[in-house]
């Protein structure tokens, strides 16, 4: 029998990490998040697995230190909050113009700048709209709950490894602060160097004699060349948006109205969706798992049978333009969110959605 | 590479074998090349190029990479000892140096310098000290000598407005976690020889997990200090040398 076991998601997500085989944390704390690195600390993995984890001087450092580990094919990770994440973005650029997998963890509070250490929606733009320089995507999770903050670790760092992109899992400080039941993944040991290279045949690993030297780098001032890197890059791009959508229905089938809510707010919505059904109002919930590749075209299925969206998200409204851009006109789309910290209830929700019936 | 023209037995000078075949872009006069030269020398001498990780700076030294054969990665400006510790931390048994100058190391990288070599990370660092911003055109350095004429400070450096030069390599050979740190220069036959022990015995210590090692190289930039090679290298005699002398200034 797997063992039921209640904890925070930050605290999930350091244990899925030394679990799932992973080589190297770095990070610096910040509310709410510092959990994560605390835990790691508190179970010294250096000691069973051989992971490292560091305190990092900066988030600057820490994704750096993700970087040079990554270069050398090792599966390292970072976790931060939304400050924090915003002084990582050059490195994240960097990272996406080296095609370097990582596993990026920000765990969102209220902003903009020191803003406030209560949850918050509002980093989605910068996580799925590339926050630094360059025409970049990553692979954008949104965890809805504990064992989904568990779950995505793993996940975070196949997808990452599978395309060379760097993984961001987007949670909140909801998901990450709140206690809840979770079955940890089992434990896998991590890769060995032969494995390493088998699977990594790009990565900095040593120059040999059978092999030419590799090159960790985003540079190259040939502009036909640079182009054919981004072309390339881009192809992988539309490769994860045919292949790696993922998205979850809940009472969506003859649904009516749809509402589009990922993370936390999804879970407020799904209790107004209950209320909604019990008056009788036909309306779904649709939850984007993968924020980049976004589910565009399930939603645009949706706009031809639905008389409304409604987004809920702790924002001014950000990712009601993707979800716009996917209906394309075709049904009206609304927003309702709630900012600063604030976490709207289930009856707010459907008080705002009731508004535009 | 065997060299037809020269009969094996009169070779007394082969360029390394970790040194690669492509042209280097430096100005003629410039430093770096003969501080990679180095480099690679003391690698191929080590026979290390197998467990050799580099990291490349933003700046003059770029391309390192293409001169150096042993793989590499490249760091965004200033960050390249954040690059080594994890490098370093997660492969124990490779050589892991940097090689960064002072705008690099001095200017927007200083903490990840400090910090690195705070912690003892088993790393060597080459410090490329020329007092100039060479590869974006001539700026002023952290580096910069009072006086000494950039395009940024183009009346010299007042310290009343840019402050004083800034002596890091003396910071860091404070710090518990730095085991080996000194100051060299290309300039000479003479120096050339001694700042390669100084190279070798930083990537000897890091091997052996002595903690930071750090080789700064005070060298010319000719093109960005506006002087032929020959008057650069007296000019860093009589201005560099004295704010900022050569030799040891710790080992441990
Ligand atoms: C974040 C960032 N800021 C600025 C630059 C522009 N830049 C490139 S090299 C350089 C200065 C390099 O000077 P130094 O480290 O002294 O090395 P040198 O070129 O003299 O060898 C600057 C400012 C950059 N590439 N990245």
């Amino acid at each position: 029998m797997e063992e039921v076991q209640l904890m925070k998601g930050n605290e999930a997500v350091a244990h899925a990490a030394i679990r799932c085989g992973s080589d190297g944390y770095f990070g610096y704390p910040i509310t709410p998040q510092s959990e994560i690195m605390e835990t790691l600390m508190a179970e010294r993995p250096w000691e069973t697995t051989g992971m490292v984890v560091l305190q990092a001087e900066s988030e600057v450092a820490s994704i750096y230190m993700v970087f040079g580990g990554a270069a050398t094919g090792k599966k390292v990770l970072t976790t931060s909050s939304s400050p924090g994440v915003s002084l990582m973005q050059e490195g994240i650029s960097f990272a996406c113009g080296a095609d370097l997998p990582c596993l990026l963890v920000n765990v969102m509070r209220g902003g903009p700048g020191l803003g406030t250490i209560q949850p918050s929606q509002s980093d989605y733009f910068q996580s799925v709209k590339g926050g630094g320089h360059g025409d970049y995507k990553l692979i954008t999770l949104a965890p809805a709950s504990v064992q989904e903050m568990a779950d995505f670790v793993e996940l975070g760092f196949q997808l990452s490894f599978k395309y060379r992109i760097p993984c961001m899992m987007l949670s909140d400080g909801v998901i990450g602060q709140m206690m809840e039941k979770v079955v940890l993944p089992p434990f896998k040991p991590r890769r060995t160097q032969e494995e390493l290279l088998e699977q990594c045949p790009w990565a900095a690993t040593g120059k040999t004699e059978d092999r030419e030297r590799i090159v960790i780098t985003s540079l190259d001032l040939d502009p036909y060349r640079m182009e054919k890197k981004n072309e390339e890059r881009q192809s992988r791009y539309r490769l994860v948006e045919a292949t790696e959508v993922r998205y979850e229905e809940f009472m969506c089938t003859d649904a009516d109205y749809l509402i589009v809510a990922f993370g936390s707010a999804a879970r407020i919505c799904q209790n107004a969706v209950e209320s909604l059904r019990a008056e009788g109002i036909k309306v779904g919930l649709l939850r984007p798992i993968t924020l980049w590749p976004f589910p565009g075209k399930i939603l645009a299925k949706y706009a031809e049978k639905v008389r409304f969206m409604l987004t809920v998200e702790l924002n001014a409204g950000q990712m009601v333009e993707d979800v716009r851009l996917s209906v394309n006109g075709k049904v009206p789309v609304y927003h309702y969110g709630r900012m600063g910290g604030i976490v709207p209830t289930p009856e707010e929700v459907s008080t705002a959605f009731n508004k535009y019936l | 590479m065997s060299n037809p023209i020269i009969d094996p037995k009169n070779l007394v000078y082969e360029k390394s074998k970790v040194l690669s075949d492509n042209t280097m872009h430096y100005c003629p006069g410039c430093s770096h090349g003969t501080a990679h030269r180095i480099i690679a020398e003391v690698i191929e001498e080590m026979d290390r190029q197998k467990e050799t990780v580099g990291v490349a700076p933003v700046g003059c030294a770029v391309f390192i990479y293409n001169y150096l054969n042993v793989d590499f990665a490249e760091a965004a400006h200033g960050r390249a000892p954040a690059l080594a510790t994890a490098i370093k931390r997660l492969n124990p048994e490779k050589l892991v140096f940097t090689y960064q100058g002072d705008g690099d190391l001095a200017a927007i990288g200083t903490a990840e310098t400090i910090h690195a070599c705070n912690r003892g990370e088993n790393i060597a660092i080459i410090f490329i000290n020329n007092g100039i911003y060479g590869m974006t055109g001539g700026q002023m350095a952290p580096t910069t000598l009072e006086g000494m004429v950039s395009s940024t400070c183009p009346n010299g450096r007042d310290v009343a407005i840019h402050g004083h030069p800034l002596k890091i390599t003396e910071m860091l050979a404070l710090l518990e976690g730095t085991c080996y740190v000194t100051r060299q220069s290309v300039h000479t036959a003479a120096s050339v020889r001694k700042t390669k022990r100084a190279v070798r015995k930083a990537f000897e210590n890091s091997l052996q997990g002595k903690g930071t090692s750090i080789v700064e190289i005070v060298s010319t930039c000719n093109s960005g200090w506006k002087m032929t090679p020959h008057q650069a290298n007296l000019w860093m005699e009589e201005n560099m040398f004295p704010y900022y002398p050569l030799g040891d200034l710790k080992d441990k």
